[in-house]
């Protein structure tokens, strides 16, 4: 009888944890496929209003990208305090965007070309002025695609 | 020598290992914004091209001054009733004859526009004017547009434009892709976004 009692010992026997690296790299591979590394680190302010009516932009190699706005506080000494276009990781001038766009679509395959957008990423607080001088420079290298990038929410809500 | 086995590697540290790396790429993560307003912008003119003759009627005035103030056909207007009255003019369909309009649902007022197809928005910014709030006006026609492109898909294919839009860049989307494609041509034909930019004042 006595055979089959198991011996009791009274203290709880401890969690395996055989498992958890496999849980943590679980984790880590969903972690990796699903970052995208930032392209251009941004020197300036750039909070993008809202709205709702947006398409999405799904093929992030045929996007270049334009950024405009305030320079942050750590460029304000240099950049000055007006609303400045960023390209790449530099600051430039509306007469760079030509060659930035030429040297975009260099880049890429040629049958890619048609269908290559311009993200302006504004800043809210920005001056149509800039966005228009913007604008008119695209238009000239016929750069014509454009997307306005917005956050996703209720268009009334910029004012506040 | 008598051989020995050897020795078990201790795995106690990859959790370790791994931690650092999920850490490190959680830090760098930036889920990116990419989408927005699409527009497409006029190719280039050259200087001596006259302009079409527009029916002053067909023509709705959406202007933005350096106080972020709304005009409309020179009266001033809440963002908020911009997209109502931008679906009023559009579905107006006063014309009659050959500019008639079958599909409208409007007041048929002979003062504004004729024809879907023949109204323009003319939006007109100030070169001081918040870029927000030229998004926030940009959002609002686009929606008039998409409100009056999905009734008529909803009437006439009995689902809504937008759904017709993202069935048409669904991989696995069970119809005919080309008779989407024409149907959503249709409904495009129908309301065109005639959205026309004017050069900004100084």
């Amino acid at each position: 009888m006595s055979k089959f009692k198991k011996k009791k010992s009274g203290e709880l026997p401890a969690i395996s944890t055989a498992s958890l690296p496999d849980i943590v790299f679980m984790l880590l591979f969903f972690f990796m496929v699903a970052t995208v590394m930032r392209q251009n680190t941004l020197m300036i302010e750039n909070k993008l209003p809202v709205a709702d009516q947006i398409e999405k932009l799904d093929k992030k190699d045929l996007v270049m990208y334009v950024y405009a706005g305030k320079p942050s506080s750590r460029y304000r000494a240099s950049a000055g305090n007006q609303a400045r276009i960023q390209l790449n990781d530099k600051f430039a001038d509306v007469s760079d965007i030509k060659s930035f766009i030429l040297a975009e679509r260099a880049s890429k395959r040629e049958e890619l070309i048609p269908f290559l957008t311009t993200a302006l990423k504004v800043d809210g607080e920005t001056n149509m002025g800039l966005v228009g001088d913007i604008k008119k420079e695209l238009r000239e290298v016929q750069a014509l695609k454009i997307n306005y990038t917005t956050r996703t929410g209720n268009a009334l809500d910029n004012f506040r | 020598m008598a051989r020995r086995s050897a020795p078990e590697v201790n795995a106690g540290s990859m959790a370790d290992i791994a931690f650092l790396l999920l850490i490190f790429f959680l830090v760098t993560t930036t889920i990116e914004t990419d989408s927005g307003i699409s527009r497409k912008l006029p190719p280039p003119q050259e200087d001596d091209i006259e302009p079409p003759v527009l029916k002053q009627k067909n023509i709705f005035v959406v202007e933005l001054n350096k106080n972020n103030d709304l005009l409309v056909e020179e009266a001033p207007m809440e963002i908020k009733d911009l997209r109502e009255a931008a679906i009023k003019f559009l579905d107006n369909g006063g014309g009659s004859g050959e500019e008639a309009c079958s599909y409208c649902q409007g007041e048929r007022n002979p003062s504004s526009s004729d024809n879907p197809t023949k109204a323009v928005i003319s939006l007109r910014n100030n070169r001081e004017t918040n870029y927000a709030t030229y998004i926030a006006v940009q959002n609002e026609l686009v929606a008039a547009y998409t409100t009056l492109r999905n009734r008529e898909a909803e009437k006439l294919f009995g689902k809504s434009f937008v759904q017709m839009e993202k069935d048409l860049k669904d991989v696995n989307f069970p119809g005919n892709k080309e008779s989407l494609k024409e149907d959503i041509k249709k409904i495009q034909f129908m309301f065109p976004e005639k959205l026309s930019e004017a050069e900004p004042k100084k």
